[in-house]
């Protein structure tokens, strides 16, 4: 397999190329959806081909195709460069790659048992369970039960050397419950919304035990119809852990991407409010606030053995006691501003060029527990679960909407709230983080859908987070 | 290959998509992907199965058949099985446009080149990008179709240190791009984004760009003017009632001269112009087999990848234009808001289709019918259906055109549009 990719990088040299990669890449996907006790879903989707960089100049030119027979794989190398060439006529300045150390290599995620090798009927079965048992709360009236898991085989090679074989293994899912009200719709969610993704086989879902809970999200649901609007004001906010999770993502992850930062993505996703200059002096929120991109985590979603440029996985501090002193990068942009790669590029299967990503980037636990927070609460609101999320072009000015909300007085967790909101600026709202959950509340949450790029790209990504609480919050925010 | 081992369809897609990327005014991605896409859908009596795969040789072929196959025998009976399309006539499609299809990469970077040159002393980001594709269905109850089909378009911003502007042009033809164009339309809105002031949120009459209207009518199509949507409870639509303002029509339109799609989707149900909306009335909505099923209709060509887990989806529409100038609308506002872009809009609630989203790329203060100034960006959290609501819409525009949306460029054709009121609930402070 490495010769399929090697071919492609042979003629991208040939093309004029100072330097090229490839990646073969063969993937296995499954997706399973029962919905109100039916199948609705089963889908199995395979695919194989090869995706080729070419270096020229300023340029990258990357071109993909399904087609491995010799001529195709030359033909893809020659587009490359071919692509890349025609980037001259609006060029900029030409760079190098940052060094990495060229390796022969092998990886696979610990894995008990692959989604897709695990018998339909017993797949199948666990989902028409949980779906049915959902629907013994008369109120719900969508139930919904899902599995879904990628098996993935690279084979990267070089021009400068790399010989890197990775067979990786993801697997999720979970389960909704929708009730309808008159002039609404309520959703509640296990583990997260749209369901908790990890790095391992077909044992990590067995781990969430998704019968077990159906029973407390259905009546949790049916209780929202009935349940008050959340407050509105400022108060205190404590958002349970995979909410935190979502919020590392939008207000951290994507705000520390060096491409970003640079400016290479502001057509879509766009810049950053960091500045390079304040590495390692910008303060970005509370002493509690100690976040890694750590792509060596066992079990997270984000974690691998190397990434797309063949760059090992590896551990890099991103705020340290509040104050931002990493980056997310690649090895070109790394180079660009002199610091080490990171080793944080992928791409979206064979068909797109490899690009800056999280791997997990995440929430250092800290001392305290859920129940200290409220105990410790005189007047707030606990969230749960994501609903909805929006942040601006530079990750500052942010909302968020959970599933679920509880009132808290004096030290107690009082009515359930329904619609619950809540809004911010990026800084100011991790300024205001004041409590920390440890290590027995620590969850490395999925994000199996992260896009970005154009064409657009979607990436799978970890966030470990335990819950948080932050002072002074505006929550409640109606249209 | 599948025989009459079971019910089958199947679609095939064939193409290549191109694109260029460039950012701080030089191109820095520059990418291409040939691509095979297969989708056999089969039932064996009411077990049903989906496989995909990217190799269209026989071989590839008989390793999906029998994929599906094995898959299906394993299955519980669907009960909401709706059958395969039948038999009916759908004429061969070529609607690709030969510029398309024969763009280079150097006629993709004189675009590029063009838009960037639009804006002296400023930063251009964006894309200039091709895709082009034949298509072929076929299902074992003897229907089959062939379309082929295309697109190119330019999008970008221009950027200072304080302001930022975008263009967009979308089109059959690579040949109707003008990066001269869409770059001067994008450094205009930067120079006049210059000196922004924080306005204070609230609700305020604004006048929209064609991009934001496109937005709001694809989150109303997709969460709400569908079957599916109907089917589950979720959606607000209400057949027949005056749901909107008297000036909103809303038509799907895929086969126009300027329809970016194939005649029929991917069930092989031909497509044909739908009116979702009449003079403020919904009267229609997009229905894929499934939603036709359950709900005893017929599908109206809107089944797309993931209509079965989302919704079905009219992905050609048409926000019927007015016959006010941009420029008469904003002299019909006393004090109010020129929004250009919407930013990262994401729904609340299906049914009460509140939505919040931020302002982008040129948000401008309106005082005593003239644009007086730049206003930071600002967030709204509106109901989507009480913006179209009846007397909130104020006037419609006369400039009808390919407008990026939310879920992306090609969706929807659309105008600019007067509302009386709309709700920012938060400025740049939060």
């Amino acid at each position: 397999m490495f010769d399929h990719a090697n071919a492609a990088v042979e003629a991208a040299l040939d093309g004029g190329a100072t330097y090229s990669d490839a990646r073969y890449i063969e993937a296995r996907e499954e997706t399973i959806e029962v919905f109100n006790g039916n199948v609705r879903r089963l889908q199995r989707q395979e695919s194989s081909g090869v995706g080729v960089r070419a270096l020229i100049g300023s340029s990258w030119g990357f071109f993909a195709t399904p087609d491995i027979t010799p001529a195709g794989l030359a033909a893809a190398g020659r587009r490359a460069a071919e692509i890349a060439k025609a980037s001259a006529q609006v060029a900029g300045t030409p760079f190098d790659l940052a060094d990495v150390a060229a390796v022969e290599a092998e990886y696979e995620t610990p894995h008990e048992v692959s989604l897709l090798d695990v018998p339909l009927s017993e797949k199948v079965d666990m989902l028409v369970a949980v779906s049915n048992a959902l629907r013994t709360v008369d109120e719900v009236k969508l139930a919904l039960a899902a599995l879904a898991g990628w098996d993935t085989h690279k084979w990267f090679v070089s021009s400068q050397g790399h010989r890197i074989h990775q067979h990786l293994v993801e697997t999720g899912g979970g389960f909704e419950a929708t009730v309808i009200g008159e002039s609404e719709t309520q959703v509640r969610s296990y583990p997260q919304s749209f369901g908790q993704f990890e790095t391992g086989g077909y044992e990590t879902v067995r781990a969430w035990d998704y019968l077990g809970n159906a029973p407390r999200i259905a009546d949790e649901a049916a209780s929202l119809l009935q349940a008050p609007q959340c407050p509105e004001g400022e108060m205190t906010l404590i958002l349970e852990a995979s909410q935190l999770a979502l919020q590392i993502h939008e207000s951290v992850g994507h705000a520390i991407e060096l491409d970003r930062i640079l400016g290479w993505e502001a057509a879509l996703a766009g810049t950053s409010h960091l500045e390079l200059e304040k590495l390692g002096k910008h303060r970005y929120g509370s002493d509690l606030m100690n976040i890694t991109a750590d792509a060596t985590l066992p079990g997270a979603l984000g974690t691998f053995g190397y990434d797309d440029e063949g760059t090992p996985a590896q551990r890099v501090p991103i705020v340290d006691e509040g104050t931002w002193v990493g980056v997310l990068s690649g090895r070109d942009s790394a180079a660009w501003v002199g610091l080490p790669p990171g080793g944080m590029v992928r791409g979206d299967g064979h068909g797109r060029f490899p690009m800056v990503r999280m791997t997990n980037v995440g929430l250092i636990p800290g001392d305290s527990s859920l129940e200290e927070m409220i105990a410790e609460t005189e007047r707030g609101v606990l969230m749960s679960t994501n609903r909805s999320w929006s942040i601006d072009d530079k990750r500052l000015n942010f909302q968020f909407g959970c599933q679920i909300g509880w009132e808290i007085e004096n030290g107690r967790l009082g009515r359930m709230v329904k619609n619950p909101t809540y809004t911010g600026i990026t800084p100011r709202f991790w300024g205001q983080l004041d409590m920390l959950g440890g290590e027995d509340e620590w969850v490395h949450w999925g994000t199996p859908n992260c896009g970005k790029g154009q064409p657009i790209q979607i990436a799978h990504t970890g966030h470990s987070a335990s819950p948080g609480r932050f002072a002074e919050v505006r929550v409640g925010v109606t249209g | 290959m599948v025989g009459d081992r079971a019910d089958a369809e199947a679609q095939i897609t064939m193409g290549t998509a191109e694109l260029t990327r460039f950012a701080n005014s030089f191109i820095h991605q520059n990418v291409g992907e040939e691509y095979v896409e297969v989708r056999l859908r089969l039932a064996r009596e009411g077990r049903v199965a989906t496989v995909t795969g990217n190799h269209s040789g026989d071989e590839g072929l008989a390793a999906l058949v029998d994929q599906a196959l094995t898959i299906a025998s394993t299955q519980p009976v669907d009960p909401d099985w709706p059958g395969l399309t039948e038999r009916v006539e759908i004429p061969d499609s070529d609607h690709a446009d030969p510029s398309t299809v024969a763009a280079t990469p150097e006629q993709r970077a004189q675009v590029v080149a063009d838009f960037v040159a639009a804006g002296p002393g400023m930063r251009a980001a964006g894309y200039c990008d091709i895709d082009w594709a034949d298509v072929a269905y076929a299902n074992t109850s003897g229907h089959h179709a062939t379309s082929r089909r295309s697109r190119a378009t330019i999008d970008g911003l221009q950027q200072t240190d304080e302001s930022a502007g975008a263009g967009h042009q979308t089109s059959v033809a690579f040949a109707d791009l003008d990066g001269g164009a869409a770059g001067t339309l994008a450094a205009e809105r930067t120079r006049m984004g210059a000196d922004a002031f924080d306005l204070k949120p609230g609700d305020y009459e604004v006048v929209l760009g064609p991009e934001p209207v496109a937005t709001i009518a694809a989150f109303l199509a997709l969460y709400g003017l569908n079957g599916k949507a109907v089917n589950e409870g979720q959606s607000f639509a209400a057949l027949g009632e005056a749901q909107f303002d008297e000036r909103i029509t809303l038509v799907d339109d895929p086969l126009g001269t300027d329809a970016l799609a194939s005649p029929f989707d991917i069930e092989g149900t031909p497509k044909t112009s739908l009116t979702l909306v009449s003079s403020g009335v919904t009267v229609t909505l997009a229905h894929d087999r499934r939603s036709a099923h359950t709900a005893g209709a017929k599908s109206t060509g809107h089944a797309w990848t993931e209509s079965v887990s989302w919704f079905p989806f009219a992905q050609h529409l048409v926000v019927t234009p007015g016959n006010h100038t941009v420029d008469e609308m904003i002299a019909a506002v006393d004090r109010g808001v020129y929004v250009a872009t919407f930013n990262y809009c994401r729904i609340l609630d299906p049914k009460t289709q509140v939505v919040t989203g931020l302002t982008r790329n040129g948000t401008f203060m309106i005082e005593n019918g003239a644009i007086t100034g730049a206003v930071t960006n600002l967030r709204f959290t509106q109901s989507f259906l009480a913006a179209w609501s009846p007397g909130n819409v104020a006037g419609i525009g006369n400039d009808l055109r390919y407008a990026d949306c939310e879920f992306g460029h090609g969706l929807v054709r659309a105008p600019s549009m007067h509302l009386a009121e709309f709700r920012f609930t938060g400025g740049a402070e939060g």
